[in-house]
């Protein structure tokens, strides 16, 4: 008796989750977008699973940046996770702010994880960040009015080809204009698109001894072909338009095209918010007749834990469970196919229910077209495609940003806009002692 | 003899004061309004103002998804607690100034007032580090502690002008009468001053509530005030303006309810002395 007793009671507290007894409760710093609220609103699984609880800190996209860069510099440990990007990761690992994720359990099955991602979160082969989301930036446009005008959108595009569409879906009297683009200054917001439109125009920012390539002719027919596109067929007071600004303007039915992040397609899709919902159509971003770049990003909202955390092993299995293939099936059970977080994990995108959304093929082919670790036809020293993962690009993307915006408000021309831009990141570069 | 005012121009006078009143008041408005409407209405085009259908659902959302108690009961003690601890500070500090004046006052108080000209992200990095050595971080003793600092040379220069306009014969009779320094501050001074306190508690309430650049940047799950919960609203990949708006309306309304039943006293402190 005593030994079935013994026995019972120790299988009893094996069968209990082995972090239930040192259940603690991990703070994650995040941003308000709707993957991530989603998340928020299922964590409720993730505490009955293992008995560790969460509380959120949901700050603004800028804050955060900030606040979790003070944290992880002056090790003020207020967070275990945070979201971080494709830009902070490399930069961040290298500097041993994080901790490494390569001791996973094989459940978790890493090579599943898009290696587009992968090798973005990644330094030297070690991952330092689990992507949540995943993007790549795209073509949607309507199909309406490009039956209107008597074109067919080609699934990979020349920039000749939209701008053509462009002027001719272009309806100034009744609201309608050809081409939505991000106008407003910032390193995330114009200088990522600009970015990608100089690469597909065969232009770097920097050559391999890091200096400046902005006077380059590459740079001044993409800069010129874009200011070009977006004055003469963009909305009025394009340079102030970022991601939400040209959404609006896409679900009220006011742009032809829209060129950016793939993860907006569930948003102009949903016909709660679009009134042009079941009129969209999605096709590769863009490049110049020849080059063999195209002017699709990535980018990845990442889960990250910074070293220093004292609860990393929790931590650990927080982010196991978030971008595990188990959570993607949850979000689908839940909210559906089309809300499941995109772009991480080769497996959604082998299941032939989510081949069933819209928008998941052409996501898909964007992100494989994107390459971080190679992203211009010159060679160049640094990652990243829409973005320059170094510490100082925050600041010099900025202040270009700056410039190229002006232009855009009729302030200034192309050339003098690139001058100005050449000029302060020449400054900046040479100070930061590249 | 008071200048005859035509009615004309009083009128006239009525209208522009009303014009700037609503021209000030309209985005707080319209912020209200948009927290009524569907994430589709607020981003209509041309801007829907009255008439479409009015919906709670945001608001159902936001206390959904955050626990508003909780943030609003940490900026009641952050506001309260860093007012109080200032003004308690403050009186000593002003009757001083304003009484026994040395050679020096003029300049102490344009030092003090100095301390505002600073950036405060310029001091961020050495107050993060000592919070993180001294526990505080995340704290709302913590976050009382730096607002009430930064708003104290506020605090001391109101009291100040306040005081000054107060006669220091008055308090020399209570000193013939055997008043000691307590007794004077206590129930002679503080008593004539009231309508000055109170109008610098209550800007200084609102100063603090309004806070949002320590607010953020010293806290994280436990202490966060209203302007956290603000925040927390915002997306950079999505639309959720009427959220954002109702969450703006929820984090203002308490502070807008005190000063619209404030206002009498407010307007009275901060006109005090402004007519000799």
């Amino acid at each position: 008796m005593f030994i079935k007793n013994a026995l019972c009671a120790t299988t009893a507290l094996v069968m209990l989750p082995v972090a239930a007894a040192h259940a603690e409760t991990l703070t994650i710093a995040t941003v308000n977008n709707g993957d991530m609220i989603r998340m928020q609103g299922l964590t409720e699984d993730f505490t009955a699973k293992t008995g560790h609880t969460v509380e959120w800190v949901t700050l603004e996209e800028n804050v955060l940046r900030q606040r979790v860069t003070q944290d992880i510099a002056t090790k003020g440990g207020q967070f275990d996770i945070m979201t971080i990007g494709m830009y902070e990761t490399p930069i961040w690992g290298k500097q041993g702010w994080l901790v490494s994720l390569d001791d996973l359990p094989e459940s978790y099955d890493t090579q599943d994880i898009l290696p587009a991602m992968r090798g973005g979160l990644s330094v030297d082969g070690t991952l330092y960040a689990a992507p949540f989301y995943g993007e790549s930036s795209m073509i949607m446009y309507r199909t309406d009015l490009m039956e209107q005008a008597g074109l067919e959108m080609p699934d990979a595009p020349t920039w000749d080809f939209v701008a053509d569409a462009a002027a001719k879906m272009t309806d100034q009297d009744n609201e309608i204009y050809g081409v939505c683009l991000r106008g407003k200054a910032g390193w995330g917001e114009n200088m990522a698109f600009i970015t990608t439109v100089a690469n597909s125009f065969g232009a770097r920012w920097f050559d391999e001894n890091w200096t400046p390539q902005l006077d380059s002719d590459e740079w001044k027919e993409a800069v010129n072909f874009y200011n070009d596109l977006l004055t003469n067929y963009g909305p009025p007071g394009a340079s102030t338009n970022g991601f939400n600004e040209n959404l609006a303007l896409f679900q009220q039915g006011k742009c032809g095209m829209w060129i950016d992040a793939t993860v907006a397609a569930s948003f102009v899709t949903n016909p709660e918010d679009s009134t042009v919902a079941d009129k969209v159509g999605f096709a590769l971003a863009p490049n110049k007749d020849g080059v063999s770049k195209r002017a699709n990003w990535l980018w990845a909202w990442a889960l990250a834990i910074p070293a220093g955390t004292q609860k990393e092993a929790a931590a650990k299995q927080f982010i196991e469970w978030a971008t595990s293939k188990d959570y993607l099936s949850l979000v689908a059970e839940k909210e559906g196919w089309a809300n499941v977080p995109p772009g991480s994990r080769t497996s959604l995108y082998e299941n032939p229910e989510y081949a069933k959304v819209p928008f998941a093929k052409m996501t898909l082919d964007s992100i494989n077209a994107a390459d971080p670790n190679n992203p211009t036809v010159e060679p160049v020293p640094y990652v990243g495609i829409q973005y320059v993962a170094i510490p100082e690009w925050a600041g010099i993307g900025t202040s270009a940003g700056q410039e190229f915006s002006a232009m855009v408000a009729g302030q200034q021309t192309p050339e003098q806009a690139l001058e100005k831009a050449q000029t302060l990141v020449t400054e900046e570069m040479e100070a930061a002692g590249y | 003899m008071a200048r005859a005012v035509t009615t004309r121009r009083k009128a006239f006078n009525t209208l522009l004061a009303w014009s700037i009143g609503l021209l000030i008041f309209f985005p707080i408005l319209w912020t209200i309004l948009t927290s009524f409407k569907t994430e589709a209405q607020a981003i209509s085009d041309p801007p829907l103002f009255l008439f479409f259908d009015w919906t709670l659902e945001n608001y159902a959302v936001v206390q959904e998804r955050s626990d508003y108690t909780r943030f609003l009961w940490n900026s009641i003690i952050i506001a309260g607690g860093s007012t109080v601890l200032g003004i308690l500070i403050a009186v000593p500090a002003a009757w001083s100034m304003a009484f026994v004046p040395s050679k020096r006052t003029k300049d102490i108080l344009l030092w003090m007032l100095s301390t505002k000209m600073l950036p405060a992200v310029g001091v961020l990095y050495p107050i993060y580090i000592l919070f993180i050595e001294l526990g505080l971080l995340d704290t709302r003793l913590g976050l009382t502690i730096v607002l009430m600092l930064i708003n104290l040379p506020i605090i001391v220069w109101m009291l100040y002008t306040y005081f000054k306009e107060i006669p220091g014969e008055i308090l020399e009779a209570a000193r013939m009468d055997g008043a000691g320094l307590k007794e004077e501050i206590l129930f002679i001074l503080t008593p004539m001053a009231i309508p000055g306190i109170a109008s610098t508690f209550l800007l200084n309430i609102i100063l603090a509530w309004n806070e949002a650049f320590w607010t953020l940047n010293l806290t994280a799950a436990k202490a966060a005030p209203l302007t956290a919960f603000i925040a927390s609203y915002s997306s950079p990949e999505g639309l959720f303006y009427a959220k954002l708006s109702a969450a703006a309306t929820m984090a203002i309304a308490p502070i807008l309810i005190l000063g619209w039943f404030s206002q009498k006293q407010l307007v009275r402190g901060l006109t005090f002395g402004a007519v000799k």
